[in-house]
């Protein structure tokens, strides 16, 4: 009996991700649970992402949002368990038990849940949440009016299978579906990402120019669930917070005179001015996207990164995990004597036009791999190009429905489009800027 | 802080339209009104594009009337005819997405309290039956069973009436409609037994007819919204075109539907009561002082 009174407390078994509260140890006084929280101090952006030290640890993608969300002054985060999600949302449950986040519910399912996000954001808090996959589906209609009501807040999408048969793997092609909502769009390719693009999201995402919802997305599991290192500043300083008067377009606090987007009955009507003022808010929403550009250059470095560029004979094009696959495929390229350059494109919306154009006014041979079957990011690419490059574009590899991307796929689709050998998992129609024999192709599509 | 945006920037006072001007200096804002001094103030809500003889559009004026602190006062509300009207109100009016005004309320009251702490920013969700009762049932009654503490008005008109005429879930059994060739099939919805069970702590069914308790019954359950809990009221706001009342007949109607289905029911919780007794002198929910006990 006495035995088990002492027992140890384990608060944060090895190797577990905490989830739940940690609990205070019986002997001790009473502690506050929030004491670390309101120790905090604000500081600057720019101190916050350049300046302040930073220690390294080997964390979760799901830890890593956690952190992030810790250090980023949110208000307000609301959670859903499943559709599918990742640890992440329980783990912004554990920072409102601690008091980093101000107020935290279980939603009854994601639309009530990005609904009740557009609400929070209107009373001119910071929200955060997170879904993946069909959830993401779900909750897609109050998504994808969050821009055309001029809503600051960070959805962070761990991007999964939403195609029937039912499955909860990792495929991204949800992002397709995000990249025309009109908000802004980041892909992170490791947890130091998804923690970084995270706290800058928010602070883009509330700039008075910009006034748009950021979505941040990683391919589920190989982000979410595997661990990796990222460095991160010390839990005692966080950003600053939401100022709500700062908005392009007013809250809805009674503070303020309302918008009359929420008032105009006219934009509901059908006639010339109503089509009018209708169409005249999308070009704004677009425009405001477009303006995001300077601060993802300031905060993030720009729109994408290039390496390996110098006299390459190939470059792959990637987003997100399909990076970190063709980092490693541009290292075996190198050791078979091919030198291959990789951009990284980490804002899908807006999109790098510029930069692409000017990376590959030389290039011979693009090879963009990815994690979905439609091949998004090769059209994006090659639309951004067009006229600008000769280069030959090689969509593919494509992964999907859960499938892990080999390497040695990567390599062999830039071997093959560099000599010409017919290619043993690119249909030739998804190779673009060479002649393409039908033929050839309803034989390679009979014979996958 | 809130009733200077309703006033005029010092110098800008005679560019301003009449209606403006009207609505700073005869407006309700920052005084109590009441619905009997109707006609003789600016309303928050005036103009409107509603059909003649809507009783809807009546029940909103009354409603927003009766709002405790129209100036601190937002609604929300989705798909509909109420809508039409509800947005044209000199007050915020959030219009998101189909369905969605339960989730909405809920993220936006959570908010403001965080940001205003006790200040009362009181949200007022007002919708359809067919907005409420069938596309947004899961963010209504989920909203409840969390303890939202917010208002929600169901302007029940027992039909679709904005998208001409179909059957809604709080259409009546056997009724004839769009899309109910047939009749009905189905008992109308009991939502008011639902919002009991959900935990609301005031619910309430009023028809337009009697302007002072519609404007009791809206002020009690704004007030208990604050700190109590969630409050339903359920108006039955007829549709004269869909149903083919002639206008006329609208007020007719509405008596006899009090009459059938629509009786005034009020449900207070104890821990309502004692929070109207208490905060705002509510005279009829004191405890009653204990019986004189005289012995012999």
């Amino acid at each position: 009996m006495s035995e088990s009174l002492d027992t140890e407390v384990k608060t944060n078994p090895q190797g577990d991700p905490i989830t739940s509260v940690a609990a205070a140890p019986k002997a001790e006084v009473k502690k506050d649970p929030h004491a670390e929280a309101k120790k905090q101090r604000v500081v600057t952006p720019e101190y916050m992402f350049f300046e302040a030290p930073r220690t390294k640890e080997f964390i979760t993608g799901s830890e890593a949002a956690k952190e992030a969300v810790r250090r980023a002054n949110v208000d307000l985060s609301i959670a859903y368990p499943i559709t599918p999600q990742s640890e992440t949302m329980q783990l912004i449950g554990v920072l409102y038990g601690e008091g980093y986040v101000k107020e935290y519910y279980r939603g009854e399912e994601e639309y009530g849940v990005m609904s009740a996000i557009a609400g929070a954001s209107r009373a001119g808090v910071r929200c955060f949440t997170a879904t993946a996959g069909p959830g993401t589906l779900r909750g897609i209609e109050p998504i994808a009016s969050w821009p055309g009501h001029r809503l600051p807040a960070v959805c962070m999408f761990t991007c999964r299978v939403v195609n029937a048969p039912l499955a909860i793997q990792p495929d991204n092609i949800e992002v397709s579906y995000l990249l025309n909502c009109g908000m802004i769009v980041f892909h992170a390719e490791n947890q130091q990402d998804m923690f970084d693009f995270i706290m800058k999201g928010f602070i883009i995402s509330e700039m008075n120019d910009v006034t748009l919802p950021v979505g941040v997305c990683c391919d589920g599991f190989f982000v979410t669930h595997a661990r990796g290192y990222v460095h991160m500043q010390e839990k005692g300083i966080k950003l600053p917070p939401r100022e709500a008067w700062r908005g392009a377009v007013p809250v809805l606090d009674a503070e303020n005179p309302p918008a009359r987007l929420s008032r105009d009955a006219p934009v509901q009507k059908s006639n010339f001015m109503a089509y009018n003022i209708h169409a005249v808010w999308q070009q704004e929403v677009w425009a405001a996207v477009e303006r995001s550009r300077k601060y993802i250059n300031k905060f993030m470095g720009g729109l994408c990164s290039a390496e390996n560029m110098e006299n390459a004979d190939a470059v792959i094009i990637a987003a997100g995990s399909a990076a970190a696959q063709s980092r490693e495929a541009v290292r075996l390229c190198a050791d078979k004597g091919i030198k291959v350059g990789l951009i990284k494109v980490r804002s899908l919306r807006p999109f790098p036009t510029e930069e692409l154009r000017q990376l590959c006014k030389n290039t011979k041979l693009i090879v963009i791999p990815e994690f979905n079957y439609v091949g998004w990011l090769a059209r994006e690419v090659a639309t951004a190009i067009y006229g600008h490059s000769k280069a030959k574009i090689i969509a593919g590899p494509h992964v999907y429905g859960g499938q892990s991307m080999p390497v040695e796929l990567i390599v062999d689709e830039v071997e093959s489009g560099l000599t010409g050998k017919k290619s043993t998992n690119v249909a030739l129609s998804a190779i673009m800027g060479t002649d393409v024999d039908q033929g050839a192709v309803s034989h390679f599509m009979q014979n996958i | 802080m809130s009733l200077d945006y309703v006033k005029f920037s010092p110098g800008f006072d005679k560019f301003m339209p009449k209606e403006y001007k009207d609505m700073v200096e005869h407006g309700p804002f920052g005084k109590k009104t009441t619905v009997s001094q109707m006609g003789s103030f600016k309303e928050i809500l005036e103009e409107h594009p509603m059909c003649a003889g809507c009783a809807m559009t009546l029940f909103i004026r009354l409603a927003m009337i009766s709002f405790p602190n129209p100036e601190d006062t937002i609604t929300v509300g989705t798909a509909g005819c109420g809508r039409l009207a509800i947005s044209q109100a000199a007050i915020p009016f959030v219009y998101g997405n189909y369905g969605d005004q339960n989730g909405v309320a809920s993220g936006l009251s959570r908010g403001l309290r965080l940001r205003f702490g006790d200040k009362p920013k009181d949200v007022v969700v007002m919708a359809g039956d067919g907005g409420m009762a069938d596309i947004g049932f899961s963010c209504t009654l989920h909203s409840w069973f969390r303890k939202e503490k917010f208002t929600t008005i169901m302007l029940d008109n027992e039909v679709y009436g904005n998208t001409g005429g179909q059957e809604s879930g709080m259409t009546n059994k056997g009724a004839v409609l769009k899309m109910a060739p047939l009749g009905k099939k189905f008992e109308k919805m009991d939502m008011l037994a639902m919002a009991k069970s959900a935990g609301c702590a005031y619910v309430a069914t009023v028809v337009p007819n009697n302007p002072r308790r519609v404007e009791a019954v809206i002020k009690k359950a704004v007030l208990i919204a604050r700190e109590i809990g969630p409050t339903y009221i359920q108006a039955y706001t007829s549709c004269n075109i869909e149903y083919a009342i002639p206008t006329d007949k609208v007020m007719e109607d509405a008596k006899n539907v009090e009459g059938d289905r629509y009786q005034f029911t009020e449900y207070v919780t104890d821990e309502a009561k004692q929070f109207l007794a208490e905060r705002y002198g509510y005279k009829e929910f004191l405890p009653k002082p204990a019986p004189a006990v005289t012995k012999a």
